[in-house]
Parts: structure tokens; sequence; C-alpha cells
């Protein structure tokens, strides 16, 4: 067999951990990414990188708790070995982060300094300013770099990937991709390919995500056999500023360093918000979740941001909504060397300084939590085994899936600072497996056997190219116009509340565009740097995942995560006397009990060929940590609590007995 | 100081030129786009209007401009373009203050000092390759767990944070009149292998610019990344280091990070004095 070589897809945090990592052990990898790797999305993440530490060890802490926490957050939506063995590794890779020279915030005794972020009590996020990510991505970067000067990296920026090339036995044996300056397309043999291509943002038309975020790449797999799993969970993030380009991000870490949410009481008060005496201002989250105050997790802040301007009406100005996040009250040298990056953003595309006047912000889509459908093999201990082949892969055998384009890590909803991490974690992790699995091979990709299967793929790929090229004229659609179209139906229908009447009417709609996007004719014909075709194309392979985000969502009648269902709540309790409250809280348990029976399962879209999917169900593994009610702010929480336990108890007793 | 006219910055439609170029080596014209006004615009949102309209200002028929762009947060470094005879990302380019600047037009205009690839797209591989060229990393022995890095005081950190803010834009080396332009044509017959090498050895020996001086500072400043301090004196030393700088403080002036790259030109140019006089002795 001749020699072999992996392809990694995609050029952020997950893909360069895995390059790197494979590059150590010797492997030769082909990195190939739509934008130079350091252009990578990852840049944007500002906040930090969670793990458990030395610190907050002597508080109690310990990384089953992490484990804890983010399974809960994630409403136990995620299989529990792969995030157990995140969780588990996060200490090491903080330190690695540190030796490869990350300038983490330190203490004035020179450690490394700590945050608190949304959905835990413990300071467990290290960060680097409020540029973590692009601290992290450039250390990661500099050490592909490291291994490109010593030969075992090639790099294909500028590249865009067209899809995997699959053997007659669905095993993948390469990819197709297209150069974005020169237009040439040619096949990637490899042996295994890594996909590490990100969320899908786009299609929601405006979001925190970078344009590079389309989906594409996941799309062109799934369309090749790939599974994609929990669609419908689409973090939206509670702080971002309004843009008519862009959604931009406001970190969690501006309330994680003590910033506060609020409205004035009055609707649309004309005063300056420096002159709205404090029991004027109605800060919600503090009133409503006295433990976790500004600080709880995601979803809940949305849908209270979301609640208080649109049901009560007291968005900060009317003809926009938005609540004020205020960080006015801190000390500006502190704000500086805490949330500088953050701040100049604000300041850079508001022109209003956030130092002196309170921030306006509004919540943004940010986050697929779904993915790639993706395999793990657990240990008896509840960890992953680690160098098995199969850990990430998708169910085409040899085809990868790490970082935020699987599905693995983060349930329901993800908590702060926990993306960087699963992303470096599978980035790292896989490598090993992956070099496992392809030296267990009994024929490599770059055989002459497999010759005619890549020239047939990429003739395909080059057919479908030259026939868009040729859709030329007045009379055919607008791909711009419809991708804009495509983003505001899937905003109206599927963000922070969902009904399922909208679902419907969105599913016609967006099949009606995914029909008219067939039919796009390009204003550019060139055979160069042809951006209007590249494009075109992303937009196709948006309908896909669209629509299984939207079939997902229609189908689970339940509120989870981020996936919130009006129709479908369970209120809170309603007597004040303890023994009918405590009725109604044994019939809560019961109802919550038979809700996780039937919607505690992943959701599992399949593609025919035609990019139509189909939804079916995967029980998910709960044997490490029981799944139990999120109860954030919900009236009688505390007697639920109390019956649950009870029940809980009684479960544990039980096998002892038998 | 006279207030802004703010009447004169709110117009119905403002025109955009924008130099164009279908390819490398080809001509350059100017192309005119005329925009209807609205508020909060900026030089992205200007594009993506023009990529829908795909017609000039006299409504001829025209092909979208090409340009760069990814994060729109001024944190990927990929969307630096020549505005207003300004280098800046155009992102963070917003349209009232550009309107105010110079009222009714807006011109945009490729990078100079990279070869265009089209329109406002340039090739900014040789910025990448000088990060190559000085080392840009920390040796570390191998990816396992072996502790935590370096212990490091606030003040350090606080000296390098902002130098690894560098998003390789290239700001700083369009404003550099050291920094100039290198742009091969592909010779008949000359393989892709071949026609690369040439060009990594025009780069090579082509001035490193402000970005990687300052990024060679910063891993001289890391403890683990000094280790290979030596390695990056010879790359500061040899042709187009930083002896080739004329400070001329435009870089500093330019760069969108607010990075304090004169004052890493001039720690470069101490370091490399240092080294020299221990390389003498040591003879």
């Amino acid at each position: 067999m001749s020699e072999q070589r992996v392809l990694v897809v995609g050029g952020g945090l997950a893909g360069l951990a895995c390059t790197m990592k494979l590059a150590e052990l010797g492997v030769k990898v082909d990195l190939m990414s739509l934008a130079p790797v350091k252009r990578s999305h990852s840049a944007c993440a500002q906040g930090g990188i969670n793990s458990v530490n030395g610190l907050t060890r002597q508080q109690g802490d310990n990384e089953w708790k992490h484990f804890d926490d983010t399974v809960y957050g994630g409403d136990f939506l995620q299989h529990q070995p792969p995030v157990k063995e995140m969780t588990e590794w996060a200490p090491r890779i903080i330190d690695l982060m540190d030796r490869l020279g990350v300038p983490f915030n330190r203490t004035q005794e020179g450690f490394r300094d700590q945050r608190r972020f949304g959905g835990t009590l413990y300071k467990r996020t290290a960060f680097a300013g409020a540029t973590t990510g692009q601290q992290l991505l450039y250390g990661l970067d500099e050490q592909v770099r490291r291994r490109k000067a010593e030969g075992l990296v090639s790099m294909y920026e500028g590249w865009d990937f067209l899809g995997p090339v699959v053997d007659d036995q669905g095993r993948c044996r390469g990819a197709v991709a297209q150069n974005l300056v020169t237009m040439q397309i040619r096949t990637f043999k490899a042996d295994a390919v890594v996909v590490a291509s990100g969320g899908c943002g786009l299609l929601y038309g405006r979001s925190t995500m970078s344009m590079a975020c389309n989906g594409s790449a996941v799309s062109r797999c799934v369309q090749s056999g790939a599974k994609y799993g929990n669609g419908e969970f689409i973090q939206v993030h509670p702080t971002a500023i309004p843009g008519a380009d862009k959604l931009r991000l406001m970190s969690e870490s501006a309330r994680g360093e003590g910033g506060r949410v609020w409205v004035p009481r009055t609707p649309q008060d004309s005063r300056a918000a420096a002159d709205i005496p404090d029991d004027e201002r109605y800060y919600f989250l503090e009133e409503r979740y006295p433990e976790y105050g500004n600080l709880v997790p995601r979803d809940i802040a949305t849908r209270e941001i979301f609640d208080v301007c649109v049901n009560d009406g007291l968005s900060v100005e009317s003809g926009k909504q938005c609540v004020y996040l205020d960080l006015t009250h801190i000390e500006r040298s502190e704000l500086d060397r805490k949330l500088g990056g953050i701040l100049n953003i604000y300041e850079k595309f508001t022109g209003e300084n956030p130092r002196d006047f309170p921030m306006k912000i509004f919540p943004a889509v940010h986050y697929s939590m779904g993915g790639m459908w993706a395999d793990y093999v657990r240990t008896a201990e509840g960890g992953l085994d680690p160098g098995n082949p199969v850990n990430q892969q998708t169910h085409v055998p040899g085809l990868y899936a790490i970082g935020e384009c699987d599905y693995h890590y983060h349930g329901g909803n993800r908590l702060g600072a926990n993306s960087l991490l699963s992303c470096i974690f599978t980035g790292l992790f896989v490598a090993p497996g992956v070099k496992a699995g392809i030296e267990s091979l009994g024929a490599g990709a770059t055989d002459e056997q497999f010759d005619t299967l890549h020239q047939k793929t990429l003739a395909a790929k080059q057919a479908e190219h030259d026939a868009l090229l040729k859709q030329a004229g007045d009379d055919g659609e607008n791909p711009y116009e419809i991708h804009h179209l495509l983003g505001e139906e899937m905003t109206k229908a599927a963000t922070v509340v969902r009904r399922n009447d909208q679902i419907e009417a969105a599913l016609g709609v967006v099949n009606d565009l995914g029909e008219r996007a067939k039919r796009c004719s390009l204003s550019d014909t060139d055979a160069w740097t042809n951006q209007n075709v590249v494009f075109t194309k992303s937009l196709r392979d948006m309908f896909p995942l669209a629509k299984a985000l939207l079939k997902g969502a229609l189908a689970r009648d339940e509120c989870r995560g981020a996936h919130f269902k009006p129709d479908f709540t369970m209120p809170g309790l309603t007597s004040e006397e303890p023994a009918e409250r405590r009725r109604q809280a044994e019939s809560w348990c019961d109802a919550f009990e038979e809700k996780n029976k039937k919607w505690l399962k992943s959701t599992i879209a399949t593609f025919d060929d035609a990019g139509e999917p189909t939804i079916s169900y995967e029980e998910v593994d709960t044997s490490l940590i029981p799944p139990r009610p999120r109860l954030y702010g919900l009236v009688g929480a505390e007697m639920i609590e109390e019956v649950w336990k009870e029940r809980q108890a009684v479960k544990e007793a039980e096998p002892a007995a038998v | 100081m006279i207030a802004p006219n703010k009447d004169l910055a709110k117009p119905a439609t403002f025109d955009v030129r924008v130099l164009r170029q279908a390819g490398p080596g080809r001509e350059s014209k100017w192309e005119r786009f005329r925009i209807p006004y609205e508020p909060n615009l900026n030089v992205i949102s200007v594009l993506q209007k023009i990529a829908r309209m795909a017609k000039t200002a006299a409504g001829e028929k025209t092909a979208p401009v090409a340009w760069d762009c990814n994060c729109l947060e001024e944190v990927c470094g990929a969307c630096t373009m020549v505005i207003n005879g300004r280098v800046r990302q155009s992102c963070s380019a917003l349209v009232d203050r550009l309107l105010e600047e110079k009222p009714g037009e807006i011109e945009l205009r490729p990078m100079s000092k990279f070869p265009v690839l089209r329109d406002l797209v340039v090739d900014r591989q040789r910025m990448f390759r000088a990060l190559e060229r000085v080392d840009a990393w920390v040796p570390v022995d191998d990816y396992l767990d072996r502790g935590p890095g370096p212990k490091e005081s606030q003040e350090a950190q606080e000296g390098r944070y902002p130098l690894s803010e560098c998003m390789t834009c290239g700001c700083c080396l369009e404003a550099c009149p050291q920094y100039t332009k290198v742009e091969l044509t592909r010779e008949p017959g000359e393989t892709d292998d071949a026609f690369e090498a040439r060009r990594q050895a025009a780069h090579d020996g082509s001035f490193l610019g402000a970005q990687a001086i300052s990024q060679a500072v910063l891993f001289n400043d890391h403890g683990t990344g000094k280790m290979l301090g030596d390695e990056r004196m010879e790359a500061l030393m040899g042709p187009g280091g930083v002896h080739a700088c004329g400070n001329s403080q435009n870089c500093v002036a330019v760069c969108p990070k607010e990075i304090p790259l004169t004052t890493s030109i001039a720690r470069a140019g101490r370091q490399v004095t240092v080294y020299s006089i221990k390389k003498f002795f040591d003879r």
C-alpha cells in the first residue's frame, strides 16, 4: 500500500487541533479550508474555555461536576460518555494551550486567572482578554504552520469541499473540492476525511456566525450518506448587537464580569439610561433568578429578554427590540483589562462607548448544537475508548465529524465556554483513532483500483458546475434574494419561540424557495474567482439542513434546552396549600417522566437522493447521571425537586433489594 | 471646530467607485455603482447590495464585485481594502462616517502591495510565509500532558497580549514605504511546484514587514518560545530583515488593532544588535 494521507476539512479549532495531533503521530495531512485557517470563525469566540482547575477544586469542584453541569445545561440530550471524557480532558487541554503560548489572563501572582460563566457556580473559565477564541486559534495555527514547515502538512486554503468520495462498499476514500480562485475542481485521495466545518448560522441569513458558516460541507456529507442529529437545537445567544449585515456577538463574559441586564420599568422611557433611578429599573434576570442572576444559562436568558421585549413591551426602543446590558458601574481600567476586545467591537460598530452608556443588545442565532451523527465506543467506566477508530466516525466509514459540526457534546443547549473545549477536545482525541483506522485498512485510497471512482466523482461535480454556469440570463432567480428570504423564514419560525402552525407554514415556504434555488441564474459566468457560483452552490445545500431542522422542530412536541414551544410547557405549581402542593408536585414529576419517555431521544435525519430528510429517533445513553428536571425559576421548584429526589432514592434502592 | 453637516451625510443615494480587475495581470478599470442610502450601512453591506444588483450606476449589466470577508467583526482580518484612500477593514468602515469625510462618494480599491486575484481580492500568502521565516511558534516537545506552561506575570501577559491580537490583515504592510509588491507571472511550461518554489524564494528575499517582526518579538517574550530566539535573530538579521525598516511609523498609525508595531520593531532591532555582538564574541 502506498503512503497514507488524511484530509481535514476546516481550519478552525477542531480542524487545527486534529491536524497538529495527526502530524505529531507522523500521519501526513492535507488541510483544506474556505478561508486561510487563521481567518476561521473560531477567532470570533470571545469569553473563554472551561475546565475544572486548582482553584475550583478547593471549593469542592471536580470533573464530574463539570460533566454534570454540561449534561444538565444540555437538558440531558447527550450521550454521556463523550461528555464525561471531554470534561476529564479539559484541565489538560487548558494546560496544553498554556504551553503553546496562549496569553491567558494572569492573577497578580502569575497564575492563570478564571472567570464565571453561565450555568455554573464556579470560576471555571480561563480566558485571554475577550478574544479567547482568537488566541486559541492562533496557538493551534502556529503549531500547524510549524508542522507544515516540517513537511507533514499540506495546506489547501481557499478550497471549497464539494463532497466525499465514497466507494462501492460505502467507505470514504477522499473528497472532491474546488479552488475558489482558479475554479479548478480536483479530487483529494485520502484514507480518512475528518470534517470540522463548523456551524450553519447562515441558514438564518444573519447570525453571530462568520460568512463561511453556511453548513454546505455538512450538507454535502449528509447527501452522501452521513446522518444528521438534533438539527432543531439551535442556540440563540442572549446578547448580540443587531446589525444590517450581521448580528455581532456580545460575549457572556460581559455578564460574567458583572454586567447587569435591565430595562426601564416605564415602557420606552425617554430619559437617558444614567438618569433613570435604580428603583425605576427592572433587573429582570436578577429578580426572576436570584441564585444565578445575570448568569442564568443561555436559553433562559434569551427567552427572558425576548419575553420582556415582546410580551411585556418593555423594549428600550420603540422601533427596535433591545434591552440594556450595563457595565457602566464597573471601573474603566478593570473593563479595559478584562473586556477591552468586545467593548471596542461595540464602540466601533455602533459609535457609542459602552464604558459610558449601557449597550443595547438582543438575542441572535449563535450555535448549532446538532450536527452530523457520530459514533463512539464507551469504556466500562463510562468514558470513551481512546484510539478507537469508531470514535467520531459518521455513518460513512472513514468519514469523521468533529467540532461544531458533530452532534455530541451540547445536547439541547450549550454551556458558555464549552464550545472551544469541545472543538479542541474532539480534534486532539480523534487523531489516534483515525491513525489506527487507516492503518488497519486493506487498501489505500491512492491504489489504482480507486482511480475510476475518483474520476467519476470528479466528472459529476464538474458537470454540475458547468451546468450552473450556463444558467445565466435575466429570467432566473437571484440567489442572494432567495438566501435573504430563507433567512427571514427560518428566523421567524425556528428561533426563540416555536409554534407548530408557523413551522408547518415555514416548511412550505422553504420547499418553494428550494425549488426556486434550482432555477438561479448567475450574474457572473466568469471561470475565475467566481464567488457567485460558489455562493449559489452553498445556497442550494442549505435546504436539506433547513428542512431537517424544521421537521425535527415540528415533530418535537416538548420544551427542551433551546427548543421552546409555548404549547408544550410544564407550568409550575399553583396551590399554596401544602398537601395539594405536594400532590401537584407528584403529578408534575409523573408528567415529566412521561415526557422523557417519549422525547428524551436524539433526532436523527436521514436524507434521500433529492436531499429530502426523514426523521427518526435514537435512545440517549443517560446511564451515568439520571435525567432530572431543569427547574430554573419555576414556581414550586423546591417542592418538585424534593419529590424528584425521593423518587430517585427509591429507584436507586431498588436494584439492591432484588 | 465645524460641526459635520448631517444633511450632507444622509443623501437619497450615494455612489461607490470600485477599481476592478478581472484577474492577475489584467488591466484595471473603475466602475461606479449607485446605492440607495440607509442608516447604519457598512462597506460590507454595500458590497452585498452590489452583488444583488449587479448593475453599474449607468444601468449596465456587470459581474458582482469580488471581495474577501468572513467574520465581519474585525477579528479575522479577511476584508482589508483601501477605502477612500486609507487601508482598513471594510466591516468596520461605516458608510455614515465615510460620507461625512467625503460627501456623495466612496472609493474602494484593492490593497496595492499584494497581487490582485480579482477585483478587491488579493493574495496575502506572503504574510503567512513570513510567519514561517521567523519561526512564529512555540517549540513544545509534544501535545501530551506535561502540566501548565511557564508562569507569567500580569505585566508580561499584558505585553504579549496586544501583539497576539495581530490578525494578519496586512494594513501595516500596505502603509509601509519599504514593503514593495512581489508579483511573479508563471512561465510557460512551469509546474505548480516549480512556480511555488520560485515564488517562495522571491518572498523569502523580500522585506518581512512589521507584522512578522512583531510576531518574532511576541515569541521571544514567551518562556518556551524564546528557546528559538537565535533562529529568529538570524531571520531578522538576514535579507529583508529588521534593518530594512525605514522607521516611517506608518504601520502603527493604520493598525486596526492598535498593536504597538514600532515598539516591536525597535525591540527587535535592539535584540538583533545584542545577538550580533554576542555572536561576534562567540566566534
